[in-house]
């Protein structure tokens, strides 16, 4: 297998963005990314666009090609990849496996939503179609419900509270206040995330990810190029994906993610490194209660202990293992399609110590972890300096 | 047919088909042959170890 490495990255702000329409957005991060690595539209050899919901969203499918042609790139494979939240970390990890493989040397991989143009209980509809539509969603869930009935039972077992999940929520704020291209640049107190309304018990309002417009794109292309295109490239030392049930009552513990922990294990071994060699990571927070899993699955902290390492502030910025310098979907905002490759820039400008104000004193080897669904894919990323 | 509240959620805000219901009550229950079912609760709230029967297409706290 060829040694892969991302050689540019560039994403659009996240927020609600009435004037834009899905295309300009894919259109600015494909821009801005091509300038970041140099690069010019005929090198790109294949387009891998990661996006959830599209047709529901806007009304526009066969959206892969749409966008590549308006970025320039002709006649080159065009595909779109879906797996809900997960979707564009799907495009990425099978745009990593196929130059990884030699299928190309050269490709990008572009996520990309357009969500604020629906009302919220419309958006609500059309996330929950990520869940098993005929059983849990029928019976009235929402995606906020699955992950509250998930941090029931978290508490249950093993004694997580509400000030836990606040934890994460003002942590996630108050890096996300510091991020130029954060949605919601806001600091919050422990009293308002406890006290805000209830979107689905025990979970209320800061506990909840944003809805939000945005686009990212990387380059990814061998080793051996990437001189081509920066003096800084960031290595993937190791990249896997996993699966499971889509429905909640299929699993047989819903207190941890079995994909999360089997794409960790498999990108873990790739790279050679374990979870005390990570030293920063972006997690995929669309809940408080998905970071808390989170940190257990990836090994940060032992199988319970999420919830208490949390509020122990070890995954604040000056913690021993930093989560989610971004501001994560919490703050940064969560355009779906975009997440999973807006993650692989976050950890990309930490490494290449571009940061600002959110750079971390520690950042030589960073993972990202993109989750789908409330379980069903996951994609876990491990990039360090070449 | 009865069973147990492994987990259950309050839902505040409802997709647009359920608004009108909401806030309503849903559980994943564990049936007795050692699946789970996710359900709504009819009637009384119930918590994480509550007996339950089915009620229509839900479940209803057993008495």
């Amino acid at each position: 297998m060829r040694q892969v490495a991302v050689v540019a990255a560039g994403k659009t702000a996240f927020g609600a963005f009435p004037d834009r329409d899905l295309r300009s957005l894919a259109v600015e991060a494909g821009r801005k990314c091509l300038e970041n690595g140099r690069a010019r539209p005929g090198q790109i050899e294949a387009f891998y666009l990661g996006n959830f919901a599209g047709p529901s969203f806007t009304g526009q499918n066969h959206l892969a090609p749409y966008i590549s042609t308006a970025l320039g790139m002709k006649g080159i494979p065009a595909t779109r990849f879906e797996a809900a939240c997960a979707s564009s970390g799907a495009a990425f990890f099978h745009a990593v496996s196929a130059v990884m493989a030699g299928l190309y040397d050269t490709v990008m991989v572009l996520g990309v939503e357009k969500m604020t143009s629906q009302s919220t209980a419309r958006v609500t509809e059309i996330l929950a179609a990520a869940g098993e539509v005929s059983g849990e969603i029928a019976a009235g869930s929402t995606f906020p419900s699955l992950f509250g009935m998930i941090a029931r039972r978290h508490m249950f077992e093993f004694g997580t509270t509400r000030e836990d999940l606040a934890a994460v929520a003002v942590k996630n704020h108050e890096n996300g206040a510091l991020n130029p291209e954060a949605h919601m640049r806001k600091v919050i107190s422990v009293e308002q995330a406890l006290n805000a309304r209830m979107i689905a018990e025990p979970l209320g309002l800061y506990d909840c990810s944003l809805i939000s417009d945005g686009a990212a794109a990387v380059i990814v292309t061998t080793v051996e190029r990437a001189g081509e295109f920066t003096e800084k490239p960031v290595r993937v030392l190791g990249i896997a994906q996993a699966s499971d049930y889509l429905a909640l009552d299929q699993k047989d513990d819903i207190t941890t993610f079995p994909a999360v922990r089997a794409a960790a294990q498999k990108a873990y071994d790739a790279a050679g490194v374990g979870p005390r060699d990570v030293e920063f990571a972006e997690i995929h927070d669309c809940f408080t209660i998905a970071e808390v899993i989170a940190t257990e699955d990836l090994g940060f902290c032992g199988r319970g202990e999420g919830g208490r390492f949390a509020s122990a502030g070890s995954t604040r910025r000056s913690g021993e293992k930093p989560v989610n310098a971004s501001g994560g979907l919490k703050s940064k905002g969560h355009p779906v399609g975009a997440t999973g490759v807006a993650q692989i820039c976050d950890v990309v400008q930490q490494i290449r110590c571009e940061a600002g104000e959110r750079q971390l004193a520690r950042h030589s080897i960073g993972l990202a972890q993109n989750l789908g669904g409330s379980g069903a894919t996951c994609v876990v990323s491990i990039l360090g300096a070449l | 047919m009865r069973g147990i509240v492994y987990t259950e959620t309050v839902v505040h805000a409802a997709p647009a088909a359920f608004a009108e219901e909401a806030p309503y009550q849903v559980a994943i229950v564990q049936l007795e042959d050692g699946t789970k079912t996710t359900a709504r609760i009819a009637g009384e709230r119930v918590k994480i170890g509550d007996g339950v029967v089915r009620a229509g297409s839900a479940f209803r706290k057993e008495s």
